[in-house]
Order: C-alpha cells, then structure tokens, then sequence
C-alpha cells in the first residue's frame, strides 16, 4: 500500500502501462515536457521518447482522428484532451468514427484507443474548463464511459481502459486530482464497470461517481450523525451502468439519490431513474430523485458552488426522500 | 481603356470556368484527350504493353460495374449508388500505384481503387443495398470502409501512416478525398499532422467540380493542390482523365513518401458525368454543355486511342474486355439479388469489441419479444 494523489496514480498507471506494452502511445496538447496542464504525464516523455508521448498540433478532431489511424496500424493511443469543454471539436471523429468503426467492420477491426478527460467543477476557472458532457457520449453506443473517484481506481481503472479492446472516455475529476489515497499495485482490482459499495448503509443509497463520491461521503457521514444510516454506492462506470449492483442496494435500502456535476436534465440519474424504477418498483418507498446540475450554462466561478451540489443540497434531497 | 477592363474581366472568368481550358492552372498530362503521347519535364511512365492493357481492362470494367450498379439502384436493388463515371483514370491510375502493403483510406467512391485493391465488387454494394454499413476486412487488401462523413477518413489516414513512419517500414498511406471535402476542417487537420510528423501519405484529391449542387469556387478561392504550399508539402495538379499521367504522379507522391519525403498533394482534375448519387438531379444546377465538353475528355476513350494507334490492343482485345465486363456484370446482378437480409439479432452484435452489458440486457428482451411473435403464430395456426 502506497499513499498518493489521484493524480500520482493516474500518472503511475500510465506508466505502467507504457512499460507493458510497447504499442501503448500518449497523444495531446502539451503532454510532453510539461507533463499536460494537470502533470499527469509528468516525466513521461523523458522516460519513454518523443516517438511515445506525443505532443500534437492543437487540434483536438486531428488527435482523435489521428489516434484512430494508429489504432487501425495497431497501437494503443491514450489521448489527452485538455480540458472538458475542449472534446467538442474532437466529437464528430469520437461519435461517427471512433464509436462505430468496429460494429462498421462486422468486428474485424477493432479500437482501443482510451480519450482522458479531466471534468467537472469547483477549482475556479474561467469556462469551458468545469464541464461535465459524460452524457453526451454514454449517449453513444459503441463507446465506453468510466471515471473513478480514487487514486486506487485511478490506478487500475485506467491501466483496465488502456488494455480494453473497445474505445474508452476515461473521466478525470480534475479536483480530486490532489487528494491522496492507498494504492495497492499488486491488489486485484475489480472489474472496470462495476459499481462499488463506498459505504454500507440501510436507510438511503446515494448513487454517484467522480467528484461527487466524495460530497456523498460526507453527507452519510453528517447523517450519521442524525441518527440516518446512508449508503454510498461508486458507480463508476455511465457506460454501461452497473443497474444490477444499484438495484442490489435499492432493495435493501429502498430509497435512491443520484448525484452528479452534470446537468440533472437527460443526465445519468435520469436513466437511472427509469431503470430501477422498473426494477424495483416494489422495493421504492420514495420516487428516485436526483442532485445535478441546473440547466443553464456552467456558472462564473464566485457561484459555482451554488451550481454544484454539495452537503446541503444532496443532504435536501435525502430530507426529501426519507420524508416520503 | 474600355478593351482593357473587358480583357481583365474576361481573364478572371477565364480564371474561375470550372473545367474551361481558360487560364487554368497547368496540370500534368501524359496522354492529350484525342490519345496523343506527350511528354512532361518531371514525370514520365514506360508501361509493357501489357501493363497498358491492364489499364484499360480495368477503367472498362470499373465503368460496367458502376453502370451495373446504377441500374440496380433504379430496380430497387440497391437504395442508393454514388456513381463514379468519368473519374475511372483518377482512381485506377492510382490505385495502381500502391504496393500490396500500402494502405487506402477511400470516400464512397472509390470504386474503381477498391477494384485495384482487390476488394471483391459485390463487397462495395452491402452498404448500398443495406444489408451492412461497410462490412468488409479492411485488412485483407489494405482498404479501409468507405467513410461517408466527408474529410473524416484524411485523419485516419495521417495516423495510418504516422504508425507506419513509427514501426521503420516503407509502405505508404493514400487518402482520398474531393473538391467538396477540400473545405473540411478534418482535412486541414491532416494536413498539419502529416506535415509535422513527415507522415508517409499522399492526399489524392479527385476533383471532379462538383460537391453536390456547390461547383469548386465555391470551396477554394485557389487551386487546391496550392493548399499544399501552406502546409509545407508540395502539391500538384495531374489531369484527372489521363491514366498515363495519374499512375505516374501518384507513383513518384508514394515514393517520395516512402523514402521519407513525407506528404504531399495530388489534386486529379477531373469530371463527375453522373450526379451526386442516385438520388441527385444533376440538370437542377448544372448545364449539359459542361458535361458534353468533358465527354471528349474521356479517359477510356483516350486511353483506347492511344492503344489502337500504337498497335498495343485490337478489336479482338476490346471485345474480349467486353466480354469480361458483361460476365462481371451478371456475377455482380445475381450476387445482389441473393444478398440475404441481416438478421434482426445482428444488430446486437460487433457493438462492442470487449461486451456491454446494456447491449446483453436489450438484446436478450429483444429476443424474448421476438420469440413472442413465434408463440402468437403457433397459437394461431392451432
């Protein structure tokens, strides 16, 4: 067991998995000598050459594209996109090409090729940099959308994208990225879609992922102290949703809140919602509700916090549900 | 003064005719349209006489397979076809240039680079037909799937040959793209790419005049191929119509490439004799004297020409072509019509490489849906 940042983890994975296999690529904007803005390639190109870790031309639709013609000769590109709010231009490439080339191939072709994101909110920067489109592409069939909340997830769950055949959009919570953890390198980890139970509790299942496992921590451990006993379920994975291990917390529980950064609207709790309502209609004492994102643009900063849940709004909703 | 400004003013429409002799660009050319060998400073071909009737036996049976599938688009065979008549000697003139280890990365089009590949004809008609949406191995002869989002397959191609620049191999990567796709940020995007890794790949734009209804001024203020310049790559004009002239340019773009010269752009000049597709009415925006002046451009017939006066090929020969043409043809016919339907099910499958849970979960109720019609049917029929 080591104690280290998301970020150290995340860079450790990398890592590791450029010393594994040899046709592992990094490929974006500033990840050479700098180590990407968030250091997350950090020494990387110093160790494994300019021939693996790539520094491109800014063009994110020409990194992505790019990456598929390397997928397609038969590396494994790990891409970096900048910034959340900067996928945009790389979209039309992730969506018509990347998602469908192997299903297009009837299967005779595949993509590993692994887009990392750093998303989502509350360091105070100016826009487009706070963003949480995880929807827009779980959306998308053919895509696989994962984002872990712990330098240990952040450890095994990149190194499991980079080895999975399928193309993978591996949400980074860019402000977890300096929270330390345990890491154990030689642990087994979990399978990469499955949702973990962060917390055990009886009364409520708080559902989230990213930097929002943290915030739901918090508020059972504030419950607690009200005598509410919550349980924290680490979804982990929005493409494909662990509805299995939802509906196993749901039935015991009997009550769900989902929260995320993203838009409450069509968002991840919203297929949630639908989901185990129609599995466990039986079991729910209370509608699902959830805790998101208004829909309006990402806020200046000075009211982000507003914008985001936090204790007091997710501790509202759990008020909410327990009062059904 | 008066004449003065008319002579301007009629030099610069000369400029913008699409396709006028006007005061175009020059453009290399090995074979003038009425089947003349001439010869040009920088590029030049010596072919066998067998290799010369390859070429032709090929643009003929390229035009009789996509006259095939015309009509059986209009059968209601196929739900679409884009034909490619009239670009037959841009596309077999440098589909013939690649090498067995080349890779293409093809629009819709390429049906006659696809033939050059190898790729079986009736392969090309799956996604016409919609029965697939591509459906073959692109690495059984190195072809990619036709790429329908236009400039998209340009970026592919630049990675396809920066991996290949990375293993230390000589092959080489072509991308072709059109008039219309010219304007795409994708495109633009490939090219700096290509220029800045040295990328082994030649861009092998077919500019056929049209993209749709929007002739090329409306995409380019410049020739295209002089977009190269401002990448840092050279760029070149080859009559599209010359299948002399395209193997050859094609042939020494791919060299260089090869040899660690890195991109460069090839812009055929040519001319698309049908519409868009199937579904395109050409005569909405277009006039049929352009298409009449380009038919004495034809690069079969020029080609035929040159082969007749030369001594290389007869009638004997072209009948035996022809022959050829008609037996592809009826393979081509009866293998469209006895493509079979997918099966529902198969829309399930290929989603993911690796599995997903959510395609299992909506595939098995999907089944089980199905399966519900069979029941409701035994209990009919009982």
């Amino acid at each position: 067991m080591t104690s280290m940042t998301l970020a150290k983890a995340l860079n450790e994975s990398l890592r590791h998995s450029l010393e594994s296999d040899p046709k592992v690529l990094m490929m974006g904007e500033d990840v050479g000598k700098l180590g990407g803005v968030f250091r997350i390639t950090d020494g990387l190109q110093k160790d494994f050459g300019e021939e693996r870790v790539i520094d491109t031309p800014l063009a994110e639709s020409g990194i992505v594209g790019t990456a598929i013609g390397l997928a397609l000769r038969g590396y494994r590109p790990v891409v970096e996109i900048q910034f959340d709010g900067f996928v945009f231009p790389a979209y039309d490439q992730i969506v018509t090409q990347l998602a469908k080339m192997h299903a297009r191939a009837l299967g005779k072709i595949k993509l590993p090729v692994v887009v990392r994101i750093p998303y989502g909110g509350g360091i105070g920067a100016v826009e487009h940099h706070s963003e949480s489109p995880e929807t827009l592409f779980a959306h998308v069939a053919g895509l696989k959308v994962v984002s872990p909340a712990t330098p240990s997830d952040g450890y095994w769950m990149l190194q499991q994208a980079i080895e999975c055949d399928d193309p993978v959009i591996f949400f980074e919570p860019k402000r977890r990225y300096w929270d330390k953890g345990e890491v154990d390198t030689a642990a087994v980890p979990a399978p990469l879609h499955r949702a973990n139970v962060a917390r055990e509790g009886r009364d409520l299942t708080l559902a989230a992922y990213g930097p929002m496992v943290k915030v739901c921590l918090e508020v059972a451990k504030a419950a607690e102290e009200d005598g509410r006993s919550l349980e924290v379920l680490d979804l982990r994975s929005m493409s494909p949703i662990d509805f299995d291990g939802i509906q196993a917390s749901v039935e015991k529980t009997r009550r769900l809140v989902v929260v995320h950064e993203a838009p409450v609207f069509l968002g991840t709790g919203a297929e949630i919602a639908a989901r185990i309502t129609e599995r466990c209609f039986y079991h729910l004492e209370a509608p699902v509700l959830r805790v998101g994102g208004f829909h309006a643009p990402y806020p200046p900063a000075r009211v982000e916090e507003e914008y985001l849940p936090g204790l007091d709004r997710v501790l509202d909703a759990v008020d909410r549900a327990l009062a059904f | 003064m008066s004449v003065k400004s008319t002579a301007a003013r009629s030099s610069r429409g000369g400029a913008k005719r699409r396709g006028g002799a006007g005061a175009q660009p020059p453009l290399v050319q090995l074979l003038t349209p009425e089947g003349e060998r001439v010869e040009h400073r920088e590029y030049s071909i010596d072919l066998t006489p067998e290799e010369l009737r390859g070429l032709y036996r090929d643009m003929v049976l390229t035009r009789r397979f996509d006259a095939e599938a015309v009509t059986l688009q209009r059968q209601g065979e196929l739900g679409l076809w884009a034909s490619l008549l009239g670009q037959e000697a841009a596309q077999i003139g440098s589909g013939r240039a690649t090498r067995a280890d080349d890779y293409v990365f093809p629009t819709y089009r390429e049906h006659g680079v696809a033939w050059t590949r190898g790729v079986d004809p009736l392969n090309l008609l799956g996604m016409f037909r919609g029965v697939n949406n591509g459906g073959w191995d692109p690495n059984e002869n190195n072809f990619q799937l036709y790429t329908i989002v236009i400039g998209s397959q340009t970026l592919h191609a630049a990675g396809y040959a920066m991996g290949i620049a990375k293993d230390g191999a000589d092959s080489a990567v072509i991308a072709y793209f059109g008039d219309g796709a010219s304007s795409q940020g994708d495109v633009a995007e490939a090219f700096t790419f290509a220029a800045v890794y040295n990328a082994p790949v030649v861009f092998f734009c077919q500019n056929n005049q049209w993209a749709i209804s929007e002739p090329t001024e409306k995409q380019s203020r410049v020739p295209i191929y002089q977009r190269a310049a401002g990448f840092g790559f050279p760029g070149v004009r080859v009559d599209g119509n010359d299948v002399l002239a395209v193997l050859a340019v094609t042939r020494a773009a791919l060299e260089r490439a090869r040899t660690g010269g890195g991109p460069m752009l090839v812009e055929a000049f040519t001319y698309r004799m049908g519409a868009h597709t199937t579904s395109d009415d050409a005569s909405r925006y277009r006039l049929d004297d352009e298409r009449v002046a380009w038919e004495a451009k034809d690069p079969i017939l020029r080609l035929k020409a040159y082969l007749t006066k030369q001594g290389v090929a007869d009638e004997a020969y072209y009948a035996e072509v022809d022959a050829e043409s008609d037996t592809m043809a009826k393979r081509v016919r009866e293998g469209v019509r006895s493509m079979p339907d997918p099966d529902p099910m198969s829309i399930f499958e290929n989603v993911y490489a690796d599995g997903h849970s959510l395609v299992d979960e909506e595939r098995a109720a999907f089944a089980e849906y199905q399966a519900s019609f069979e029941d409701h049917q035994e209990g009919a029929a009982r």
